[in-house]
């Protein structure tokens, strides 16, 4: 029988290695996946990629992972928002390697890495700093940036519904970044608010399926707070 | 420019007054038709939604995954997981739906939207915009989707103050600022006016009572023309 659903945060996140490259999904806190990202702070892998749409807030989360000198370089959109102090300060300090990505690259790199493309062109970014250093070309007139696909070791997911294959649903918003990581990464760990029976998710519903899913913690509903 | 020009009685070229960020965003919402799809980027073009009457079914796009995005909720109905780019609560309309990031940024990328409104700190005479950065030597700055939707969407309009805090024009040959996208820009709206971006430069298209082509070149880098 299968059963992706683990009973521990130490089995969820056995093997993450130091230096993996970590899709951690969830635009600002919406769909993020924080259980996990608790538990990666606990498991202790360090000298992490993380790719993720924003570079944390406050003092918790990813915040926290970076404040411990855990993360060596961040692949991101849009670092810099309200209470990005831990960020900024270890940028500031050069103790933290950062590459922006166009929010619409970054989600294409992705899924490219997950569809098997190697490669893509794509006219945003064109003329711009963040395609200095790419090859460029002409294609039906417009001028192409070549941009790399971006696989994970790692995916760290955060869901509404899971079953014990893995299939899954999410809530509203909370959606985003979350199934493109799933498809891209090697190894893909899912927080679950519900753990549902085998065949209660409609499979018309179903948004990401098992295929893409290696194992599944349930972390049962709590009022998010306010998104940041 | 009716409903700005029809309170305000100014004749000189000395009181011209300025369009607030409400009257800009009225502004901008006026010259939106029934049936197109949009995206607004932060600030003032956020605003716009408010001034889109329900009855004209405007359809709007939030890059973290919302089609068919309505009005802030009231307190006692704020879903948690329902926010839009700028991760403000939201509330979705009868017709909308969800859908991930790679999806999401395909209607941008893919040119399915009708329109793309960004604020700007800057935006050329040959329609280069620049909205990300604030200079060369920011090595950290925030660009989201504005590159994305600069590049995509099947037309881009710019609103924003006609000039800087410190009174330098925004509407200028050539960016100073690091760009976002290359000859993107179609359309500005400014406290000012409103000027199209043509093969020739910037065509002022209307201009706040009180104001002069005169006074308005003053406070504009690039030659401005007219109709």
């Amino acid at each position: 029988m299968i059963d992706k659903v683990v009973a521990s945060m130490a089995e969820a996140m056995a093997g993450v290695t130091d230096g993996a490259v970590i899709l951690l999904g969830g635009f600002g806190s919406v769909g993020q996946p924080d259980a996990l990202l608790d538990g990666l702070i606990e498991h202790g892998a360090k000298h992490l990629t993380v790719v993720a749409n924003n570079a944390g807030t406050g003092h918790v989360g990813l915040a926290r992972l970076m404040e411990l000198g855990r993360v060596k370089r961040i692949i991101c959109s849009f670092p810099r928002s309200a209470g990005s102090v831990v960020f900024e300060e270890l940028y500031r300090a050069g103790r933290l390697e950062l590459e922006i990505v166009p929010q619409g690259t970054l989600a294409e790199r992705m899924r490219a890495a997950g569809a098997g493309i190697p490669a893509f062109f794509t006219p945003t970014g064109y003329g711009t700093k963040l395609a200095e250093g790419k090859e460029t070309r002409e294609i039906g007139g417009r001028m192409c940036v070549l941009e790399q696909a971006l696989q994970g070791d790692v995916a760290l997911v955060e869901a509404w519904q899971a079953d014990r294959w893995g299939n899954l649903t999410y809530k509203q918003s909370a959606r985003n970044f979350n199934p493109v990581m799933a498809a891209a990464a090697k190894l893909t760990i899912v927080q679950a608010q519900h753990i549902v029976p085998l065949g209660s998710i409609d499979p018309e519903a179903v948004v990401t399926p098992g295929i893409y899913v290696d194992r599944v913690l349930h972390i049962p509903y709590l009022a998010k707070a306010q998104p940041q | 420019m009716s409903e700005v020009a029809s309170t305000s009685q100014i004749t000189s070229v000395s009181t011209a007054k300025p369009m607030n960020r409400g009257q800009m965003a009225a502004r901008v919402a006026g010259d939106i038709p029934e049936g197109w799809f949009v995206n607004l980027g932060i600030g003032i073009p956020t605003l716009i939604a408010d001034h889109v009457p329900t009855e004209r079914e405007v359809i709007f796009q939030s890059e973290n995954g919302l089609l068919g995005m309505g009005p802030a909720p009231t307190a006692d109905k704020i879903e948690p997981f329902l926010i839009n780019a700028g991760k403000q609560h939201v509330t979705l309309r009868a017709g909308g739906s969800f859908m991930h990031h790679a999806d999401s940024f395909s209607m941008i990328r893919g040119g399915h939207l009708d329109l793309c409104v960004l604020g700007a700190f800057e935006v050329a005479e040959n329609g280069d915009i620049a909205n990300w950065a604030t200079s060369e030597n920011d090595t950290a700055p925030a660009v989201g989707g504005a590159m994305d939707l600069a590049a995509g969407a099947k037309r881009l309009w710019a609103v924003m103050e006609h000039v800087t805090k410190d009174g330098r024009p925004r509407l200028v040959r050539r960016c100073s600022y690091p760009v976002t996208a290359l000859g993107a820009v179609s359309r500005v709206y400014t406290n000012l006016a409103v000027l199209d971006v043509t093969a020739a430069g910037f065509l002022v298209r209307e201009m706040v009572p009180g104001m002069t082509l005169a006074a308005l070149q003053a406070v504009t880098e690039a030659p401005l023309l007219t109709a």
